[in-house]
């Protein structure tokens, strides 16, 4: 994370998050035998937890995903990603609703539509940077929250849009069991595309920008494009994520585009591991799942508790899961190297 | 005309609250590179405590105004040193999502245990009816919040610029090491700083309350608007901010009124305005340049 700010605290900041790089640093069988087992796990999800639940956890791990590709790998805090995520879930909602087309196509043309939102907001948002870049994005989303609050004879307003359908060449995929295993192959193509970005020049070079933006300004690199670019990819796989959800809760609400939306999102990456790609994922399934039985178990306060989390893990588990768990195996490593 | 200087006089009430709350963020983030998220919290803490206040113990508004941003101002202290502190050597991000956190949980605890249903609070007595101006009358309590808040606004700008107080804040807030070399103990005024900030978003709170419903969430989007009045004032500035929180509160009124036919412009005039500055002086009006980046 680069600071606006040039003070001495930032000489203080701690390391840029490596997790990447110790999993790409790890063996080759370790590698393999991790990516095994996440798609064993993700193949049996539904099987151990409720399909609705498992459903939620791929959009949001699309989500996370997103902003750890803009937060971990190019030092920028979106607090605005419920634009792109809502504004998916309202176009999506649309074309499904008034177009009766497949619902991938569907989903595409919300994230499509989120990554065209993305142009303009991403455009203003890269001319600052650090906690001002975190302010920025946050207001452009509430002006989009604002505009589909008051723009009620499209998005329905308060009501929300009712009756998204989930039409796939007329297979019957009103079970949440059979949908989860019609999405999984969309989510693993988003987060693949995420993997691509990150170990491609591209990101690269997104991640010097991270770490030194004079030096790469230096370099030639046109730093503001770079960001654009990656602010965009980001918003059409948020889009990605938010379409899905749509079509996966069949309704759509403006909580959709709120501000606690993009918080939850962030703090999901904080807990899952900074820059760690992965850890993300983790974390969207420990949050949802954690709401999920709250709300079940019929605790009000959800925000009490998420709150909490975020707290507690600002304060105490920076590195978060997937960070401290790759912290550990590479002390093991070296230790027994030794 | 009439009309003209009605909306202006509106906009610049509504503006006052926006420079209340600017202010505070303002000389938070210039003492401690901190940018509080939980301000629009301790807002609706101040309206809410005023209201408990009367109700329940029938303190009236005058000892309110006192007794929150008091109150307020020493729980952010105990804050500070307890949490805030304890990240403000990192990227100040880290704060930015721990007050996050702290505004989730304020609201939600205010939430469940006094519902999400607008509470009325009654103008005092001695501010009700309205002040004639000759051409118009203005309703006294907001006569009497324009200005509160403008006296405020210059007595801060005094000790700011002419105490020594002042002084060591306004150093510590441009060359923090250098001030430090000079033999001056900044962090003795790093928690009175904050505390202080706090105050004046619980004091807004408090003069918020007989004007405007009384709820868990009345801070909850208003610390956005304040976030794009800083974005728009330049946060390093203090009075930019005050000065941003004065004119997007005129800019609303004008727009609500005068586009009162596209309800969306008038709603999010604030954000445009934002997204024109960031094209014309991306550090903000009165903000100085950031190190290239």
């Amino acid at each position: 994370m680069t600071s606006a700010v040039d003070t001495p605290a930032d000489a203080a900041r701690p390391a840029p998050p490596s997790g990447l790089l110790t999993v790409a640093r790890a063996p080759g069988w370790v590698r393999y035998a991790l990516l095994a087992a996440g798609l064993l796990v993700a193949l049996w999800l539904p099987n151990g937890l409720y399909p609705a639940v498992a459903v939620d956890i791929l959009c949001w791990a699309l989500f996370a995903v997103s902003v750890d590709l803009l937060l971990g790998f190019t030092g920028l805090m979106s607090f605005g990603h419920a634009a792109f995520w809502g504004t998916s879930a309202y176009v999506t909602g649309l074309v499904a609703i008034h177009a009766g087309l497949p619902f991938p196509a569907a989903v595409l043309a919300g994230a499509l539509a989120a990554a065209v939102l993305a142009v303009p907001i991403g455009y203003l948002a890269v001319k600052r940077t650090g906690i001002y870049f975190a302010m920025v994005t946050l207001a452009f989303a509430q002006l989009v929250y604002y505009v589909a609050n008051e723009w009620r004879s499209v998005t329905r307003g308060e009501n929300g849009l009712q009756g998204v359908p989930r039409e796939f060449f007329g297979m019957d995929l009103t079970d949440d069991f059979y949908f989860y295993y019609a999405i999984l192959p969309i989510v693993l193509l988003g987060l693949a595309a995420a993997w691509r970005i990150v170990h491609s020049p591209f990101g690269r070079v997104l991640v010097g920008i991270r770490d030194n933006p004079a030096r790469a300004r230096a370099l030639g690199y046109p730093v503001h494009r770079y960001k654009l670019t990656a602010f965009v990819l980001s918003g059409f796989i948020a889009g990605l994520g938010g379409g899905l959800f749509a079509v996966g809760h069949r309704f759509v609400s403006l909580d959709v585009l709120h501000w606690t939306t993009s918080g939850k999102a962030v703090i999901v990456v904080v807990l899952g591991g900074i820059g760690t790609l992965w850890g993300g994922v983790l974390g969207a399934a420990i949050v949802v799942r954690l709401e999920d039985w709250l709300s079940f178990s019929g605790f009000e306060a959800i925000g009490l508790v998420t709150g909490g989390i975020f707290v507690l893990v600002v304060l105490l588990f920076r590195r978060g899961i997937w960070g401290s768990v790759a912290a550990l195996a590479r002390r093991w490593g070296v230790a027994r190297r030794r | 005309m009439s009309g003209f200087a009605q909306n202006t006089f509106n906009g610049l009430v509504s503006g006052a609250f926006y420079a209340l709350l600017a202010l505070g963020l303002a000389v938070i983030f210039g003492m401690l590179r901190v940018v509080n998220f939980a301000h629009g919290a301790f807002y609706m803490l101040g309206a809410f405590g005023a209201y408990v206040l009367l109700t329940e113990a029938g303190v009236p508004f005058w000892a309110a105004l006192v007794i929150m941003p008091l109150a307020l101002g020493l729980l952010g202290m105990a804050l500070e040193r307890a949490v805030i502190h304890r990240l403000t050597r990192l990227d100040p991000l880290y704060n930015f999502l721990l007050t996050f956190g702290l505004t989730l949980i304020l609201q939600d605890l205010v939430k469940t245990r006094y519902g999400v249903q607008s509470s009325p609070y009654a103008t005092p007595a001695a501010l009700s009816g309205s002040v004639d101006f000759g051409l118009f009358d203005f309703p006294t309590y907001r006569v009497f919040i324009l200005g509160f808040t403008v006296l405020l606004c210059v007595g801060v700008w005094w000790v700011l610029s002419r105490t020594r107080i002042g002084m060591v804040v306004r150093a510590a807030t441009e060359r923090p090491e250098l001030t430090r070399a000079f033999g001056i103990d900044v962090g003795r005024w790093v928690t009175p700083v904050f505390g202080f900030g706090i105050g004046l978003a619980g004091l807004a709170g408090v003069l918020a309350a007989p004007m405007r419903a009384v709820n868990p969430l009345m801070g909850a989007d208003l610390i956005i608007v304040v976030f794009a009045v800083v974005v728009i004032g330049g946060l390093g500035s203090i009075f930019g901010s005050v000065a941003a929180g004065f004119g997007i509160g005129l800019v609303q009124a004008w727009g609500e009124s005068y586009l009162s036919d596209f309800p969306i412009v008038s709603q999010t005039i604030v954000f445009i305005v934002m997204a024109v500055v960031l094209l014309w002086r991306p550090a903000g009006l009165f903000g100085r340049e950031e190190a290239p980046a």
